[in-house]
């Protein structure tokens, strides 16, 4: 934990986002996590994206369980909305917010106890409902605030700081995230924002459910030889399938590549997704495709990265459930009141 | 680009950019955190060791540090070192005389001449007494001090501050003080024979202006330096009413400013060139203005009038700055009506000149052709090699701390000359290094960083200043506000140094850094790498400190230039790859190192 407040100065070079910000201005309070923490490289990430993205910050609203993963709401974006909810609950408190106000962006952040342990249903329906927000796990397998014990998405046969294994199966978010319908799936590693800002970016462009798995190494409890969320077991078998680049409508793209590797992704606002490709084969619209591909490689011990699947016609919960346009703290009375004429007729149409 | 080598001694020393300003290398941020742990005479003794007249200094000095200072690229105002350094000179124990060297009882058999008593001789007595030379000091004036006391006026710098750090030097011992003794032939100081002869004379005679009317209005027309010094002894007490000092440097400053105090009501600095390009330091203009002197640039003077053998006024000629096809900067007339500005007396502060009338020249000193002794420029050894100059005697008009650090220089090599050992070769400086990690999250210096604006000096109202001309303006910093000041120092010599084998790439120093100075990448060409860094990497007088390869492939970049030394990295880094170590330069002079003060 440190102490010393983060100094007012900056670069006097700093870039500025159409909006007049510097990135310094999407920070929050100064991380009280370990030194080191992979989820402080996560917190720089969102504040990097968006920052890139030229958000307002007033506009967003960080929703998060327990756990260390969601202590870190407090360190980036301290001018936006927050709730830090009960452990594993997030996506529910994300989901009722999500339909009184539509018009904010809802960046869910939770790790893998609160996701895959404690929260699995509420994870599940979340993206089974298709609920319009950016839903990171920031995954480290272990329960870091509890002194290391495994998680569920420890792989089997790792071991624990102390030496243990673990003989339980992992759960995979990735692949569950596919299976339940979300419409745009990502796994990323906190050590690598190359690839890391732009996901989280597309994501926040993206209308429905729009999962990223972090792997972000716990360097007090999980970062040895025998864990494969170490930094340097993921960097040696971190396969990206594609680089992502976010494009806002008003940017040109002007850089050339090659016939075949760049696929082009457009999403609902506009916004066009730039994937080069890395693995040559990999189709990240094939939902199927996706599935088996990760099941592959898992199997040959690689942690696939990358963009693994975008819906680029995915439609929210709001459409599904038809709701009014405008967030409800906008209605006014005659919207909610509509007269005893309306209710009459309401009444008499179910007669 | 290759990695850093951080055991060069230059490397953290040219971080440290107070010090490597400083001609003397005084360790700044060192004496910053003396006066601010209230160890004022401890401050003293580090500035004595390095800059010899810390009073004298914390006062007058030209102070290259403050336009080095990192505090500067970040925010709108450098450190307050200068004024720092005076709070240390004010707040030390009386007793401080104890703490100085004293020459050996036993004596080394060496006899060294330095001709001029003024900071550079007085820097070359201070290093050599100590060691057992026997050193006679000759100065035409009565007392010691040179230019320091006869052209730097008493409300800057009173007379008792001069008196103080004089007498340090001379009362240590082995020194002969022959004042009130003008030496008219260096032949015959040789012939006396001295081991070694020391020429610190300054530059001693001020350009005149001579344009029509010099003559008739002679009576009133001054040559600024001799005029100051006049004043400085007491043998000039008043000045008309209206007063008109021509030039642009710091001279005309003091001129303008003691004009005020004896009896001058309108003053005006009239300059050639524009007010940007005055040679006078910003705060010297700044306090001329201050008390009611209005600077008027782009005039040329033309002519002196006269009437009836009585300076009448001084006529200009309006010129304006222009470029040429060569981008070059010229003034050239406008074409406007001539100015006649009326006064009853001129002050001609346009320059100054060495003068070297006693040095005869077939004494195996050769001399270029401006009349400059040919001076080697590390050694100070002139082509006789018996005979060493030094201040602005050496390489012409420069300033108090440049005649300090030339006199260590100079000792240095008189003391190898006497010992027959080979003057080129420079004692490296100390340099140690030394972790500042006292514990977890506990650091043996102030890593806060502070965001105060720069303090201003109290002064006397102007009122009451200008009444006495030995009346000081400037109050100098109390206790608090000198600690307030303090603060606002980054520290810069509290390293990051940054150990590869522990790094783990965790990105948790890029992501903390407030000023985005470090960056892990691919290596490159230093130019292609100082464009793609965190936060572009433009200001090249700054060093990247690049590390050897890392696990994956990458290098560790870090900028320099911004870094406020807070230590975050550190903070923030789980292996300890990043450690914040003091390193502290130590000049090694004739007599040693400091630490043998401390």
């Amino acid at each position: 934990m440190t102490y010393v407040v983060k100094p007012k100065f900056h670069h006097p070079a700093l870039p500025k986002n159409s909006l007049g910000f510097t990135h310094r201005d999407y920070e929050g309070s100064v991380s009280t996590l370990c030194a080191g923490c992979g989820h402080d490289s996560i917190s720089s990430a969102i504040i990097q994206a968006c920052f890139e993205l030229d958000l307002p910050p007033h506009r967003i609203a960080k929703m998060s369980g327990i756990g260390c993963s969601s202590k870190t709401p407090t360190y980036f974006l301290g001018q936006s909305h927050g709730f830090n909810s009960v452990h594993g609950r997030m996506p529910s408190v994300a989901t009722g917010a999500s339909l009184a106000n539509r018009d904010l962006i809802y960046l869910g952040v939770s790790g893998d106890g609160d996701s895959a342990s404690i929260g699995l249903g509420q994870f599940a329906h979340c993206l089974r409902r298709g609920v319009n927000m950016v839903y990171i796990v920031e995954n480290n397998g272990v329960y870091g605030l509890t002194k290391g014990q495994f998680s569920a998405t420890a792989d089997m046969g790792s071991t624990s700081k102390k030496g243990a294994s673990n003989n339980d199966s992992p759960i995979d978010m990735v692949s569950m995230a596919l299976l339940l319908g979300a419409t745009y799936v990502g796994r990323s590693f906190s050590g690598d924002k190359d690839q890391l800002v732009p996901l989280i970016a597309g994501a926040i462009r993206h209308r429905g459910a729009a999962f990223i798995d972090v792997l972000s190494p716990c360097v007090t409890f999980n970062n040895h030889a025998g864990s494969t969320k170490s930094f340097d077991y993921v960097r040696e078998h971190n396969e990206a399938v594609n680089m992502l680049d976010v494009m806002i409508p008003r940017e040109t793209i002007t850089a050339q590549y090659e016939p075949g590797t760049l696929e082009e992704v457009e999403q609902h606002d506009g916004s066009v997704l730039r994937l080069r490709k890395l693995a040559a084969d990999y189709d990240p619209t094939n939902r199927l495709g996706a599935m088996s591909y990760l099941q592959e490689r898992a199997a040959l011990g690689e942690v696939v990265t990358g963009l693994l699947y975008i819906d680029p016609g995915s439609g929210d919960l709001h459409d599904r459930l038809k709701t009014i346009d405008a967030p409800l703290n906008g209605l006014r009375e005659a919207e909610l009141c509509p007269g005893s004429k309306a209710i009459d007729a309401i009444n008499a149409s179910l007669r | 680009m290759s990695p850093t080598e951080i055991g060069n001694p230059d490397y953290f020393h040219k971080v440290v950019d107070c010090q490597w300003a400083c001609p003397a290398h005084t360790p700044v941020p060192e004496y910053i955190r003396l006066i601010a742990a209230g160890r004022y005479s401890d401050a003293y003794m580090v500035n004595w060791y390095s800059n010899v007249f810390p009073g004298v200094l914390g006062r007058t000095c030209d102070r290259p540090c403050e336009p080095a200072c990192r505090r500067g690229r970040v925010e709108e105002q450098p450190v307050a070192i200068c004024r720092l350094k005076r709070v240390a000179a004010d707040n030390k124990d009386d007793d401080i005389q104890g703490r100085l060297p004293v020459a050996p009882e036993v004596r080394n058999g060496k006899r060294v001449a330095l001709i001029g008593a003024g900071p550079a001789s007085l820097t070359v007595a201070r290093d050599l007494a100590p060691l057992g030379y026997d050193v006679v000091v000759y100065d035409a004036e009565r007392r010691g001090g040179g230019m320091i006391r006869s052209q730097i006026p008493r409300f800057r710098l009173p007379e008792s501050v001069i008196d103080e750090e004089v007498g340090f030097i001379v009362g240590m011992g082995g020194i002969e003080t022959r004042y009130g003794e003008y030496i008219g032939s260096l032949r015959q100081v040789l012939a006396e024979g001295y081991d070694a002869v020391f020429v610190g004379t300054g530059a001693p005679r001020g350009r005149d202006l001579d344009i029509p009317g010099r003559k008739e209005g002679a009576a009133n027309i001054h040559i600024g330096i001799d005029w100051l010094s006049s004043v400085s002894f007491g043998h000039i007490e008043k000045i008309g009413r209206r007063v008109i000092v021509l030039g642009g440097g710091n001279t005309a400053m003091d001129c303008c400013r003691t004009s005020r105090r004896l009896g001058g009501e309108e003053v005006k600095v009239i300059v050639r060139s524009g007010f940007e390009e005055m040679k006078a330091s910003p705060w010297e203009k700044e306090d001329a203005m201050h008390e009611g002197i209005p600077i008027l640039n782009y005039l040329v003077p033309k002519e002196f009038t006269h009437k009836d053998g009585t300076l009448t006024g001084v006529v200009f000629e309006k010129v304006a700055a222009v470029i040429d096809d060569k981008g070059r900067r010229r003034l050239e007339p406008t074409g406007e009506p001539d100015v006649h500005v009326e006064c009853d007396d001129v002050l001609v502060a346009i320059g100054q000149e060495n003068s070297f009338p006693w040095i005869e020249r077939d004494i195996g000193i050769e001399f270029d052709r401006w009349g400059m002794p040919v001076v080697d420029q590390v050694t100070h050894q002139s082509t006789n090699s018996r005979v060493f100059f030094g201040g602005d005697a050496a390489f012409g008009p420069k300033n108090i701390i440049w005649a300090v650090a030339h006199g260590h220089a100079a000792a240095i090599s008189i003391d190898k000359f006497c010992k027959d050992e080979n003057v080129a070769d420079r004692p490296p400086p100390l340099v140690t290094l030394i972790s500042q990690k006292m514990g977890i999250h506990e650091w043996s210096y102030d890593s806060e960083i502070a965001l105060d604006q720069r303090y201003k000096v109290p002064t006397l109202e102007a009122a009451v200043s200008l009444a006495n001309i030995k009346t000081e303006v400037e109050l100098g910093f109390d206790k608090v506000l000198g600690y307030a000041e303090t603060q606002r120092c980054l520290n810069c010599d509290v390293q990051t140094v940054f150990a590869t084998k522990l790094c783990i790439e965790c990105d948790a120093c890029v992501d903390i850094c407030p000023m985005d100075c470090i960056t892990f990448t691919e290596n490159g060409e230093e130019e292609d790498l100082r464009r793609r860094l965190s936060a572009p990497a433009m200001n090249r007088s700054q060093d990247l400190y690049i590390s050897p390869a890392l696990k994956t492939g990458r290098i560790m970049a870090k900028d320099e230039d911004v870094c406020l030394h807070c230590g975050l990295c550190a903070e923030r880094c789980p292996t300890g790859a990043w450690d914040m170590q003091k390193s502290l330069i130590d000049m090694v002079h004739a007599a040693g190192h400091s630490g043998q003060y401390a």
